[in-house]
């Protein structure tokens, strides 16, 4: 067992995990945040996806002793001090969630896409959504809450 | 009423917790319950010989392992056969955990739980399962031969048989009409498996309460009522002692309908049993091999038609694969029967179906329930018709069409839900007009000439369906005002996405006169509803809407009555605007929704300054009569059901243009166009996402989705790996109008549309490629190297 911190939506937290520890039962199971989704554990389907350091990655394919001391944004952590960010505030505007298994992932990837690429394009959005699978809508609403989340973030006082 | 919300595009009032990370899925409960993991059948057919568990009992942290021959009475009992049918003669569902046999791989043999899921896993890897192994039957042609048995009390590998004849006005046979037809047309169709494919597979959550001896149950299903009767009887607890809620759920498409599933049996038993909370969350693997799939089938069609086109006969005979068991019964080739007519008047009908054992995965209902196949093959149909008689493959369709002065339409048959098949309402013509304009059906000829001066390759296609929605027995809806002005709407059936809180808030306010603020709703959870029948077949809007709209309507004509008595008016003067009642054209004479809900309980004691109001001495009700008067009750509360006739009929047609590359065989949707008709639409924008998903998993369906089984009935791309669903990547943007034809059946006038976008779209994209490439495109999915294939073999 090994004994872990991990800098979570900007709170220090420890876990005691066994090697094996993926992650995404980290967060869900031993720190109690059930926002990130599992929907494959096997990398494809991109419902784990955290921010580790501000990146995206798969939370299913990450050990949580591999991360001990780093930074995780999990989609609890994407409000600020109480009000939803541009980008949580655009899929609801959109409609770009039906059964929201999938969102907290498309959020966390959204997050950190529009980070690198406030304008995108078009194809620019459906590459930087090409990692997320959802069954629900289709893409058509959560490319344009994509779009939107880059309007409202231009609009935000930096 | 001022407070109109019915038909607006209102935001989701789930989105708020979804998009924050609050939902509360399955696996999101339970944190300190033990988790339950199986020993799953890695053999499509074998006979068990012997299960050693030696090596497991030494793991640290195992709690208790189950076989088959541990489950008492009820609980070892086969699984219910949900809806049983005359036809299915031969009808076979599985065992919770297997008893002597396997049927196909990932059939549920051994029961583990552990202090957590990755000791379960452990210990489930050290359990040593021996087998003989029997032949495994693969394949619709392998299973009808019936050289070999899935089940050896069922022959030929035949679980049920159905006939249905429509004949001609004139009272031929479809095969007389068909002989005596100026022209006639032969040939065969294939459509493969896919499955549901939730993000969020399945799972149960158990807790039992010894001190009260009661078992609540959390459950990623699509009827939380009915897997509460079903586990009652199954595990000999009184029905009021058993509570199953449907927590937020993450997708379903169908396959949670499927209940009770052995887990769902399993895991509250043995939660009851060890007296401590249990849980099992499905992984994706397990959901590939363990739950189920759908679509597969080999149709074998003869046509005759007049020169116009006109059909004048049509048999169809369909070999449906029905996987190892028939849990489900065969409502899916049922339903391919009865929809395959779409919206067409059909001179003569025949209709056979085999539905057929195989070693594989149960097949069981994935949105669209059997009407993908029925589009699949009518509108091939169409398209062969056209073909052969070289006419636009519009005006053959036109001229099939039930027209707008003709319904109620009769088709003469008995649909999925035992009652007639009459069509209520649409305007096939006026749809027909619309996706031409929308897609440019007339200009595309110039477009495609264009292309092929680039050297490049397009076809255009289009499909027509009609799908029975809203299908009973009934559903139902409570309401309650409480004295704080709050409006709770309750309904039996569940929710995976589709946003019921929102258009069942809507309809409410709309009814009620209330802001839509202070209107919450509950779905799925049987301590707030008891009876219902669940979600699917595209009718929780039509079922629970329009019992909602009842209740408020009940609820509605008790707060104006005793509104009326507190301002001593007419009741027919009052109305209700922002949630409180008032004279019309006498604002000042009001009282709000609050007070009326205080009034309407008359009470002993004021536990509060409101309640004050309705206190014994506090009243001025007449003293001759009782403080609740005859027929009334206290509380501002009511609750309605709604209950069908029959189903309602939405429609819609689709149509696509496709390239595809003269070299890779590559096959790219250029445009996607749907006109949907689901009669008045309750929220546009939600009916929109419908169509936007159904479309989405219709494209993976006829490009990229197919479950790929090898000949030992392996299941060989059971991971999302493997199993290629569409990325946004792989979806075409999807340009859509809409008709509004009212259903006359309903109070609301809607029709589903859960299911609808996925229904035609492999006609569609068949007949696209068909149109570029001109040779038949008779088998679908279709990859590039299947193209590629048929480019080669010249066809």
């Amino acid at each position: 067992m090994y004994d872990i911190t991990l800098i979570v939506n900007g709170v220090p937290r420890e876990a005691r995990v066994p090697a094996r520890r993926l992650l995404s039962d980290c967060l869900r199971h031993d720190l109690g945040l059930t926002g990130t989704h599992v929907g494959c554990e096997h990398g494809v389907c991109g419902a784990c996806t955290v921010l580790l350091d501000g990146e995206p990655v798969r939370s299913c394919l990450t050990f949580a002793v591999t991360v001990d001391g780093r930074e995780i944004t999990t989609v609890e952590g994407l409000a600020t001090g109480g009000r939803l960010s541009p980008v949580q505030r655009a899929f609801a505007e959109c409609h770009g969630l039906q059964c929201g298994f999938c969102t907290p992932g498309f959020l966390c990837t959204t997050t950190a896409f529009l980070r690198e690429n406030p304008a995108p394009t078009d194809e620019e959005v459906l590459e930087g959504i090409s990692g997320n699978l959802c069954r629900c809508t289709g893409y058509q609403n959560i490319a344009k809450s994509v779009h939107r989340a880059a309007e409202l973030l231009a609009e935000e006082p930096s | 009423m001022t407070t109109k919300l019915f038909g607006e595009p209102v935001r989701r009032r789930e989105d708020a917790r979804l998009i924050s990370g609050q939902g509360r899925y399955l696996d999101d409960l339970g944190r300190h319950a033990l988790a339950a993991a199986f020993v799953r059948s890695p053999h499509a057919h074998a006979r068990i010989t012997g299960i050693d568990v030696d090596a497991a009992l030494e793991v640290d942290g195992l709690v208790a392992i189950y076989t088959w021959e541990d489950l008492p009475e009820g609980v070892r009992e086969p699984l219910p056969l949900l809806i049983p049918h005359p036809a299915l003669t031969h009808g076979r569902t599985a065992y919770p955990l297997a008893r002597e046999v396997v049927r196909h791989v990932g059939e549920p043999i051994v029961m583990v739980v552990a202090r957590d899921r990755y000791l379960a896993e452990d210990i489930c890897s050290l359990i040593e399962v021996s087998y003989e192994f029997l032949k495994p039957v693969i394949g619709l042609e392998e299973a009808v031969s019936g050289a070999h048995l899935v089940h050896e009390d069922v022959p030929g590998n035949v679980g049920a048989h159905m006939v249905q004849e429509v004949p001609s006005a004139d009272g031929r046979s479809a095969l007389d009409a068909i002989s005596a037809a100026p022209h006639t047309l032969s040939f065969r169709l294939d459509i493969e498996r896919s499955a549901s494919m939730p993000l969020e597979g399945k799972g149960v959550y158990a807790r039992w309460d010894a001190d009260d001896q009661s078992l609540r149950i959390y459950s990623s299903t699509q009827t939380s009522t009915s897997v509460r009767m079903a586990l009652a009887a199954k595990l000999g607890l009184p029905l009021p002692k058993v509570e199953v809620i449907a927590p937020d759920v993450g997708g379903g498409f169908g396959v949670k309908i499927v209940h009770p599933w052995p887990e769902e049996v399993l895991v509250p038993w043995a939660a009851r049993v060890l007296g401590q909370e249990v849980k099992w969350t499905e992984d994706r693997r397990e959901h590939f091999i363990g739950s189920a799939h759908e679509r597969a089938q080999v149709q074998h069609v003869q046509v005759g038609f007049d020169g116009a086109g006109r059909v004048l006969g049509l048999s169809v005979e369909i070999l449906h694969d029905h996987g190892a068991y028939t849990h489900y019964g065969i409502i899916v080739p049922i339903i391919t029967s009865t929809q395959l007519l779409g919206p067409y008047r059909i001179g003569a009908y025949r209709v056979e179906f085999s539905s057929i054992y195989t070693n594989t995965v149960q097949v069981t209902p994935y949105r669209g329930a059997g009407r993908p196949q029925a589009a699949f093959c009518m509108e091939r149909t169409m398209d062969k018709i056209a073909q052969h008689l070289g006419l636009d493959r519009t005006e053959v369709r036109a001229a099939n069409f039930i027209q707008p002065d003709q319904f109620p339409y009769d088709q003469g048959m008995i649909f999925q839900d035992g009652r007639p098949l009459i069509y209520d309402s649409g305007d096939y013509p006026e749809s027909l007009r619309k996706l031409k304009d929308l897609i440019g059906w007339d200009d595309f000829p110039a477009l495609r000439e264009s292309a092929r001066a680039d050297g490049r390759r397009l076809g255009i296609g289009l499909g027509c369906y009609v799908e029975g929605t809203g299908v009973g027995p009934y559903e139902g809806g409570h309401i309650q005002i409480t004295s704080d002005g709050r409006v709770h709407v309750s309904t039996g059936l569940t929710s995976q996405g589709q946003g019921h809180e929102t258009v069942f808030a809507q309809i409410a306010a709309t009814e009620l006169g209330v802001p839509i603020e202070r209107v919450s709703v509950v779905t799925g959870d049987t301590r707030r509803f008891g009876y219902a029948v669940g979600t699917f077949a595209s009718r929780a809007a039509v079922m629970s809407g329009n019992a909602i709209a009842l209740a408020c309507r009940k609820v509605r004509e008790k707060a104006l009555r005793v509104a009326a008595d507190a301002l001593e008016a007419d009741p027919r003067d009052l109305e209700i605007t922002d949630g409180v009642v008032h004279v019309v054209g006498a604002p000042a004479a009001s009282i709000p929704l609050a007070t009326v809900a205080v009034l309407s309980n008359p009470l002993r004691y004021a536990f509060d300054e409101e309640a004050k109001r309705a206190t014994q001495f506090a009243t001025t009700g007449s003293m001759d009569r009782p403080p609740v008067s005859e027929g009334e009750e206290p509380g501002l509360e009511g609750k309605d059901y709604y209950s069908p006739t029959r189903s309602t009929f939405a429609s819609g047609m689709h149509a696509a243009i496709v390239e595809t590359d003269p070299d890779t065989a590559e096959i790219r949707i250029l445009r996607y166009a749907v006109v949907h008709d689901c009669g008045k639409m309750i929220n546009p924008m939600l009916v929109e996402g419908q169509i936007h998903g159904g479309v989405a998993q219709g494209v993976g369906g006829a490009l990229y989705e197919k479950m790929v089984y090898d000949d030992h009935g392996q299941l060989l791309n059971a991971s999302f790996m493997d199993f290629l669903m569409p990325y946004a990547t792989e979806v075409p943007h999807i340009e859509t109008d809409h008709l509004e034809t009212p259903s006359p059946l309903n109070p609301l006038g809607i029709k589903g549309a859960g299911e609808a976008g996925v229904i035609p779209v492999s006609a569609v994209i068949a007949a696209a490629i068909e149109d570029a490439e001109g040779f038949p495109i008779d088998r679908m999915p279709i990859s590039p190297s299947d193209l590629h294939a048929l480019r080669r073999t010249g066809r």
